[in-house]
């Protein structure tokens, strides 16, 4: 009797105790989607409790900032439903009925699968420690600080979770890694909502890749940066990246071609870097599927030598070519090739080859670093020069980096340095340095 | 004063001191599943910080006002020659210079990375089988390491593996593979780099040195020839001869320092705790002394504080661990009137001399380009490469141009040659004669042990913290000038065969003493050295106190004499050879590992 009650007890247990291995599984790959998601890139600010809001976004409309969303039953999420949950990911409708600002990609996580935020949902209400964090009210001036007119952009430019489901469901891939590239890039990744250009009325004007060469190829500056076209342009796309590049990149933030910078750099610390290799492979080969969003330039990136060769000889009468020597060569080279995966190459790089100087004006500016992943624990800082050249000294190396060595990019203004200039944080640099 | 200090939550192993050996021992007994303290004296250091281009370039901080080393109003050494004299503080540095702060002397250092010769590890052994007892002067104390060449060489390279070395090897596994140095055993691998290119300079020196028909090889060099990860996974950018390596925090990430080669993995080990700005002033004994318990040291608000900890490895400086040994009553302190007691005993340094050779006008030496570890050496003479019977001295040199990057103030510092006045047009002449078309060899010279010279606590003296200074007893021996003269004259040769316009030989003078003010080499070992026999090593051969058995001290202050090569090689391989008995022996049966 005592027995069978002991036994009772212990099959119990053992029940009790594989539910909780059960729950622990779910909540990992809740935690997993979040990581795909990189929600903690809005929700979690540096040096802070995970998921209790505060990050501020500085818009030209007004501040906002990112809510709590960890449990906290006041100040969190403890109290939205699993459905509630869903409509504000998938629909950004808040459990009160407001519309989110659209900062939150739910055009994009309407893509996520019902799999995908259950997961998430547990990992949220079980997996995160709930804290008590009142978040700022969003400062944003009048009309924007209405929330009603953000619900008819809602229904205009945010995709039907339905409509969506049934799009997803219609798209064949012969190759089950694109098929998981394309979810995960289009949906929980959220990328276009930073390497999609935007219309005036702010939605991203193209959703997948089915919505055209528009989509990933370039966003609209965000902070100061300007992300990259994601498609296959041979100079200012990844058309000279292979899946191998971009796997080690979105798990290192390096390979031979290029460094991480600006956004990209959280997304792969609180992302990228998290997922499987299988996963990052999906990613590589969907890219890989992106045709060139502009026409077919007339001639691919090749390298040129004869400014290595004119600097070799001494001639440094180009244009920034002086300054260049003096500032960068000593990392990036004479040669512009850098020394690949440590400090990356100017020549042939689409980031310098960009239409738009933005982000290398900006790096020029203020620096930049290459933060320690999981997989490559050191960090490289290439230090800002703001302090030590002027707008026409900058605007010199700028356009000297954008027409050597094979580059092809328009020359840049001091009056375009200045614009950048004005908008560096004062912040700047930033508090926390790498210790290595 | 460790009665009222607070007391703060034990851990297993408190390391004190954050360079290359303390970083080695961290990482080691972290992979070991041991919680691990490292306290350092100075400030927490990183390229990003210390090392940002172009500030960091900055010859009057870097080499002038000593960013990186120790800060001497805080505590010094006190310097005599001899035992009749009274000994002063330590007050500028000139001679050597010891650093300070996270990376140590590791985040300073030039980046010359060699291994021990085997001959240097048995010196003793090997002078007696080859000119009898008798060879070795009255007075002299040479000793056996009590570790054999064949027993580190696996640290050796594991070193070389973690520090990214550039070289060209001799010979791997019994097989000559490469133009290396002749005179170097055998290795189990290569260099995990490429030798650096030679400087114009060196790549002079090695054609002259061929011609004269010695064996000129590239010097072994941590600072890396082309970008490269370590086995930890930390990464290093290429070297690109820009000559700010010794006083410097690369800005290159190219010369490896316990900062960028094994804390950006430590740092990130939940077992691991780095606290810098806390000055250690003593190890604590339990009531027998033979146990240690932990440290006690002053925190970065000034507050003394104990760490309680099962194991203590001391990874300072070489002359800090001696005086914490002596300080903490860890081992009998030596004493040079009855020749008793192992603390302090055997202290050495190097035996560096710089000779200056003038070329042609026609041809530009380029002496602003540089690495901290590279150029061009010949070990003809060092170690027992060569047949001492009929020079009559114990000891050798390498001869080698190491062009680490002239720098304007120093240039301006050295002036012309011999004779030049010290003002006016005919300096400005000499110093852009000497800038533009001259060079530099050293020797770089072994330095034996003698009785009466030894490291003791000063009498008068104290630190900021109430502690009595280390005193250095310390002069020049005969036998030692006779090596040094001996090889300097081979430099001669040398330079007559470069087409030398002027030669400036300079050599150590009989009766001239030792002098603090001019800049030497910090390359200072031994006090605390390592050998099999109690009576004369404060340390087992595993680097172990032999009186207080979880106390282990790894440094150059266990080379029982002074060696041709620069030590951090034999510092890094000696660590890697200590952490692996305490691994595999030590930490299941804690105990004395010899005796």
């Amino acid at each position: 009797m005592l027995a069978g009650a002991m036994l009772a007890v212990m099959v119990c247990g053992l029940a009790a105790r594989a539910q909780g291995q059960a729950q622990g599984d779910v909540i990992a790959r809740g935690e997993y989607v979040a990581r795909a998601a990189d929600c903690a890139a809005c929700h979690t600010v540096p040096g802070e409790a995970p998921f209790a809001g505060g990050m501020a976004f500085h818009l030209p409309t007004g501040t906002l900032y990112a809510p709590n969303i960890t449990p906290d039953r006041q100040t969190g999420i403890g109290q939205y439903s699993e459905a509630e949950f869903s409509r504000a990911l998938r629909r950004g409708i808040r459990r009160d009925g407001a519309t989110l600002y659209p900062a939150m990609p739910y055009p994009s996580y309407a893509r996520l699968t019902d799999e995908d935020v259950h997961v998430l949902y547990v990992y949220f209400m079980h997996g995160v420690k709930p804290v008590a964090h009142a978040v700022a009210q969003d400062g944003m001036s009048w009309p924007m600080s209405m929330r009603w007119p953000l619900s008819i952009w809602r229904t205009l430019y945010a995709p039907d979770p339905k409509a969506v489901r049934h799009d997803m469901d219609r798209r064949t891939f012969a190759d089950p890694l694109v098929a998981r590239g394309s979810y995960l890039v289009e949906g929980p990744g959220h990328c276009g909502a930073c390497h999609t250009p935007r219309a005036l009325t702010m939605q991203e004007k193209a959703l997948t890749a089915e919505d055209g060469p528009l989509y990933l190829s370039g966003g609209d500056a965000v902070d100061g940066w300007r992300p990259v076209s994601l498609r296959g342009e041979n100079r200012t796309g990844l058309g000279r990246w292979n899946e191998h590049d971009i796997v080690r990149f979105l798990a290192t933030g390096r390979m031979p071609l290029g460094a991480a910078f600006g956004g990209m750099t959280d997304a792969i610390g609180h992302g990228t870097q998290h997922m499987t290799d299988e996963d990052r492979l999906a990613i590589a080969r969907y890219l890989k599927t992106l045709s060139p969003a502009a026409p077919a330039v007339a001639r691919g990136w090749t390298y040129d030598p004869a400014m290595t060769d004119a600097l070799h000889a001494g001639d440094v009468s180009a244009r920034g070519a002086r300054a260049y020597v003096d500032s960068c060569a000593a990392c990036h080279r004479t040669d512009g090739h850098g020394y690949p995966t440590t400090f990356p190459p100017l020549a042939g790089n689409p980031v310098v080859m960009d239409p738009k100087p933005d982000s290398l004006i900006r790096i020029v500016l203020e620096g930049n670093t290459l933060r320690a992943t999981r997989q490559a624990p050191s960090a490289f800082v290439m230090p800002g020069f703001a302090a030590r050249m002027d707008d026409h000294a900058v605007a010199d190396t700028v356009t000297f980096i954008r027409a050597a060595w094979g580059n092809d990019a328009p020359a840049v203004t001091a009056a375009d340095v200045a614009r950048i200039r004005r908008t560096l944080s004062p912040e700047h640099p930033p508090v926390s340095v790498p210790m290595n | 004063m460790s009665d009222d200090a607070r007391r703060l939550h034990p851990v297993d192993v408190v390391i004190v001191g954050g360079g290359w050996a303390g970083s080695i021992m961290a990482k080691e007994m972290t992979e070991a599943g041991r919680s691990v303290v490292m306290l350092e004296r100075g400030p927490d250091r990183s390229t990003a910080a210390d090392g940002a281009y172009p500030a960091s370039i900055d010859e009057l901080e870097g080499n002038f006002r000593y960013k990186l080393f120790q800060d001497l109003s805080k505590n010094t050494v006190t310097i005599r020659n001899n035992s009749h004299q009274t000994a002063l503080p330590y007050r500028r540095m000139a001679a050597f210079l010891p650093g300070e702060g996270v990376g140590g002397a590791g985040l300073h250092w030039s980046g010359v990375h060699f291994r021990m010769p085997p001959d240097d590890l048995r010196l003793r052994t090997r002078v007696i089988e080859k000119y009898g007892a008798k060879f070795i002067p009255e007075g002299m104390n040479l000793q056996d390491y009590g570790v054999s060449y064949e027993e580190l060489e696996p640290f050796f390279d594991k070193a070389e593996k973690v520090f990214g070395t550039s070289g060209e090897a001799y010979m791997v596994k019994g097989q000559v593979v490469g133009k290396g140095n002749v005179f170097s055993p055998s290795r189990s691998d290569h260099f995990p780099l490429p030798a650096l290119k030679d400087v114009y300079t060196a790549h002079l020196f090695r054609k002259a040195a061929e011609e004269v028909g010695f064996h000129p090889y590239s010097l072994p060099a941590a600072n890396a020839s082309r970008q490269y990860i370590n086995p930890y996974g930390a990464q290093m950018g290429p070297c690109n001869f820009c000559g700010y390596c010794s006083g410097y925090a690369c800005y290159m990430y190219s010369k490896a320092s316990p900062n960028v080669n094994i804390l950006p993995v430590l740092r990130r080990h939940p077992l691991f705790e780095l606290r810098a700005n806390c000055h250690v002033l003593k190890v604590e004994l339990d009531a027998d002394g033979r146990r240690a318990t932990g440290v006690t040291y002053t925190d970065s608000d000034g507050k003394v504080v104990t760490q309680p900890a099962e194991m203590v490895i001391l990874t300072a400086f070489q002359f800090h661990n001696v005086r914490l040994m002596l300080l903490s009553g860890i081992g009998r302190p030596y004493d040079p009137v009855h020749n008793e007691g192992v603390v302090g005993r055997n202290f050495v340094y190097q035996n560096v001399t710089t000779s200056n050779v003038w070329l042609d006008r026609s041809i530009d030496t380029n002496q602003y380009v540089g690495a901290g570890g590279g150029g061009v050496a010949f070990d003809d003479f060092n170690s027992e490469n060569f047949d001492h019977g009929p020079l009559g001295f114990v000891g050798g040199s390498p001869v080698w141009v190491n062009q680490a990057g002239v720098k304007a103030i120093a240039a301006a510092h050295s002036g012309g040659p011999p004779g030049t006045p010290r003002w006016g047009s005919a300096w400005k002449a000499g110093v852009i004669d000497t800038y533009r078309h001259s060079l530099r060899i050293d020797a770089h010279g072994a330095n034996m042990a003698y009785r009466d010279v030894y490291l003791d606590l000063d009498p008068t003296w104290k630190d900021a913290y109430g502690q009595p200074l280390l005193r250095m007893t310390f002069d020049w021996k005969d036998n030692d000038i006779r090596m040094n003269r001996y090889v300097v004259d081979k430099i001669g040769d040398v330079a007559k065969a470069m087409g030398a316009r002027r030669v400036n030989l300079t050599k150590r003078e009989f009766g001239r003493p030792f002098d603090t003010r001019q800049y030497q080499t910090t390359h200072l070992g031994g006090g605390a050295v390592m050998g099999t026999d109690p009576g004369t090593s404060a340390l087992n051969r595993y680097l172990q106190s032999w009186d207080v058995h979880n106390v282990f001290v790894i440094g150059a202050n266990a080379f029982p004499q002074g060696t041709g090569y620069n030590p951090t090689g034999m510092v890094a391989a000696l660590a890697y050879w200590a952490a692996h008995h305490i691994r595999t022996t030590y930490l299941s049966h804690p105990g004395p590992l010899a005796g």
